[in-house]
C-alpha cells in the first residue's frame, strides 16, 4: 500500500506533472513566474491549499457523497469546498502574512477556479483513492507545480537580461519556453503507468 | 399564515424535485458519474438538496467566524491620500499606481510626500497634512522639446510614407529628417501623453502646454529620438537643439540648430553655458534666466519660454543717481548722469533683471512693457507698478 502511495506521489510530481504533461493551471503559472519571490510564495500556498483541499474533499466524498449516491454533484461540491477554504485562507493570510498577501494578490483568488485544484479531488474521487493516496496525489501535484513555477521563474529572471525580439517579449516567449520544458518532461512519460 | 407559507414552499419543492427527478437528474446521472446508475430514487434529490444546503451553511458559518476573527483594520489615512492623488496611475512616483504610493506614504516614514509628479506641490501639501510629514518645496518641472526644426526650417533626407508614427519612422534609416537628433514630428509623444498636454504645431513640432503638463515623463520615454527632456519650469531659457553635428553640417540640415559658435558661452554673465561635443548646454543650476543668450544666438537655437518679459522701470522718487545699473546693463539701455535720475530705454531693455537686484535703493522694478511705457510717459503720476513674477 505504501509503495502505491509513493508511486502516486512521484508520478504526480514528475511524470504526470500538471503543467508540463497535462497543461493545466497555466494562468497562475504565467502569472506568478515573473519573479522568483512570488513563485516560491505561490508554491507554498498552492501545495498547502491542495493538501487541505484533498483531505477535506476526501472526507466529504467518502462519508457524504458515496453513501448518499451524490457522485453527480462532485464538481459543484468540490468547487464549493475549494472556494470556502481559499476564502478562509485568504482572510487569514491578510492578517497573518500581509506582505505575502499583497504579493500574491489576485492569484490567491484565482486559486478558487484553478483547474489543478479542482483536478486533484476529481482524480481522487474517480480513482477511489484512500486518504493517504489522496494526500500523496495532492502533495505530489503541489510539488510538481512548485517545481514548474520555480524552473520557469528562474528562467524568466534570466530572460529579463536577454535580447528578446520585441514581438516575442513577455507572454509569447514564456509560452515558447514552457513548450520546450514540456518536451523535456515528456521524457518521463511511460516510466510509471498507473 | 406561517403554515400556509410552509405548504406553498413544500409544494414548490416537490414540483422542482419531480422536474429534476423526471428530466434532469437521470441524464446527468447516466452520463456523468460512476457512483450512480441509470435510475435515481427521489430521495437522492432530497439528500442532494439537504447536503448542498448543509455544506453551504457550514461553510458560511466557518467563513463568518474566520472573517470576524482575522479582521484587518485598514488605515483610513490610506483612503484619504488615495482620494487626494490625481489617480492617473502614471507610476512617476516609482510605486505600483496611486494606491501603492498611498499605502507606502502612509505606512513607511521614509517615503517622501512630494513623489507625485502630476499632483505637484498642492498634492504634496495635502498628503503632508494627512500623514503629518513635512512637505519639502517641490520645484515644478515640465517637459521641454529640444528641437525647433519643424518642417519649414529643416531638410528631409527622403519622403517617408509609412505608418505615421515616430517609432515606425525611426526604423526607416533613422527617420526622414536630415538631422539625426531632431524631432520627427509624427506625434508619438502626443499619443503617449496621458494628460493631453501635447499638441502638434502646424510646423509638425510638439507644443507642450504649461498648464496641462505634469512632468510624468511618459513622452520622454516614448520619443525614439530622445528629443524631450524634463526640466525645471522656472528655467525658461533652453537651448532647443540636440545636434552634435559640426556647425557646417548643422547649417546644411536645419536653420535653427546649434552650430556651437560659442557666442552664448561668451555672452553668459554667470558662465552657465558650456559647449560639449559641438552642442551648447545650459547648466540650469547656474542659469539666472536673463535671456541674453537668446538675443545673441545667431541661429535662434536658444528659446525663451517666457512669452513677454517685463522690462525695467526706475522709480524717479527712489533713484539717487548711482550708476551701478548703467554699468551692469548688458545692452546699455540705462543712461543718466551721476547723482541725477537714470532712465531705462524701453526699446533696448530685454528684461534680464540684472539691474533690479543691483540697485541699492531698490528703485528698479520690473513692469509689463505696456504699463511701463505709460509710466515713463507720465513720470509725475506713475501708476503702481505691476510686479510680474
Amino acid at each position: 500500500m505504501w509503495q502505491h502511495v509513493l508511486t502516486i506521489f512521484i508520478a504526480s510530481a514528475l511524470i504526470n506533472n500538471f503543467v508540463f504533461s497535462r497543461y493545466l493551471g497555466l494562468c497562475i503559472f504565467f502569472g506568478v513566474t515573473k519573479r522568483m519571490e512570488t513563485a516560491v510564495g505561490m508554491s507554498f500556498t498552492f501545495t498547502a491549499v491542495m493538501l487541505v483541499e484533498a483531505v477535506l474533499n476526501w472526507f466529504i466524498w467518502t462519508y457524504v457523497m458515496v453513501p448518499y449516491h451524490l457522485g453527480f454533484l462532485k464538481i459543484v461540491i468540490f468547487i464549493g469546498t475549494v472556494a470556502a477554504f481559499v476564502q478562509a485562507a485568504d482572510t487569514m493570510m491578510k492578517k497573518v502574512a500581509p506582505a505575502l498577501y499583497y504579493k500574491l494578490g489576485i492569484y490567491l483568488a484565482l486559486i478558487v477556479t484553478n483547474c489543478i485544484i479542482l483536478a486533484v479531488p476529481l482524480i481522487n474521487a474517480d480513482e477511489n483513492y484512500s486518504l493517504f493516496e489522496s494526500m500523496a496525489l495532492a502533495v505530489g501535484s503541489g510539488l510538481g507545480f512548485s517545481l514548474a513555477l520555480i524552473i520557469m521563474a528562474s528562467i524568466r529572471e534570466k530572460l529579463e537580461l536577454a535580447d528578446v525580439p520585441k514581438s516575442f517579449q513577455g507572454l509569447p516567449i514564456s509560452f515558447v519556453l514552457t513548450g520546450l520544458i514540456a518536451l523535456a518532461f515528456l521524457g518521463f512519460s511511460g516510466m510509471i503507468t498507473l | 399564515m406561517y403554515e400556509q407559507m410552509t405548504n406553498i414552499l413544500l409544494q414548490v419543492l416537490n414540483r422542482a424535485a419531480s422536474i429534476l427527478f423526471n428530466n434532469i437528474v437521470p441524464r446527468i446521472a447516466v452520463e456523468g458519474s460512476t457512483a450512480t446508475t441509470g435510475t435515481v430514487p427521489v430521495t437522492t434529490v432530497y439528500t442532494a438538496l439537504i447536503v448542498l444546503a448543509g455544506l453551504g451553511i457550514v461553510f458560511g458559518v466557518a467563513l463568518a467566524i474566520v472573517a470576524a476573527k482575522f479582521v484587518v483594520k485598514v488605515d483610513p489615512k490610506v483612503e484619504k491620500v488615495r482620494e487626494t492623488l490625481p489617480g492617473a496611475n502614471c507610476g512617476a512616483c516609482g510605486f505600483a499606481g496611486c494606491m501603492g504610493y498611498a499605502e507606502a506614504v502612509v505606512g513607511n516614514p521614509d517615503v517622501a510626500v512630494h513623489m507625485c509628479a502630476p499632483g505637484k506641490s498642492a498634492v504634496a501639501e495635502k498628503i503632508a497634512e494627512i500623514t503629518g510629514k513635512k512637505a519639502e518645496k517641490v520645484e515644478p518641472k515640465i517637459a521641454r522639446v529640444f528641437c525647433q526644426g519643424g518642417n519649414s526650417l529643416s531638410q528631409r533626407k527622403f519622403i517617408y510614407t509609412g505608418v505615421q508614427d515616430c517609432t515606425a519612422a525611426v526604423l526607416a534609416a533613422g527617420g526622414d529628417k536630415s538631422c539625426e537628433y531632431g524631432c520627427l514630428g509624427y506625434g508619438t509623444c502626443m499619443r503617449a501623453c496621458p494628460f493631453g498636454a501635447i499638441t502638434m504645431s502646424a510646423d509638425n513640432l510638439p507644443l507642450i502646454s504649461l498648464e496641462k503638463c505634469t512632468a510624468c515623463g511618459k513622452c520622454v520615454a516614448a520619443c525614439p529620438k530622445q528629443v524631450i527632456e524634463l526640466a525645471h519650469t522656472s528655467k525658461a531659457v533652453v537651448i532647443s537643439c540636440h545636434s552634435r553635428d559640426k556647425g557646417v553640417d548643422v547649417k546644411k540640415k536645419c536653420q535653427v540648430g546649434c552650430i556651437a559658435c560659442g557666442i552664448c558661452v561668451r555672452t553668459c554673465p554667470v558662465d552657465a553655458i558650456k559647449i560639449d561635443n559641438n552642442l551648447a548646454r545650459i547648466d540650469h543650476s547656474k542659469c539666472i534666466v536673463c535671456g541674453l543668450c537668446v538675443k545673441k544666438c545667431p541661429t535662434s537655437a536658444i528659446h525663451d519660454y517666457i512669452p513677454v518679459r517685463p522690462k525695467a522701470y526706475i522709480d524717479p522718487e527712489k533713484c539717487v543717481g548711482i550708476d551701478v545699473c548703467e554699468k551692469v546693463c548688458p545692452v546699455n539701455a540705462i543712461s543718466g548722469e551721476i547723482r541725477s535720475l537714470h532712465v531705462v530705454n524701453q526699446e533696448k531693455c530685454i528684461g534680464c533683471r540684472m539691474c533690479e537686484s543691483r540697485c541699492p535703493k531698490k528703485a528698479i522694478t520690473m513692469v509689463e512693457s505696456s504699463s511701463a511705457a505709460a509710466a515713463q510717459a507720465k513720470p509725475g503720476k506713475a501708476k503702481e507698478p505691476v510686479s510680474v513674477s
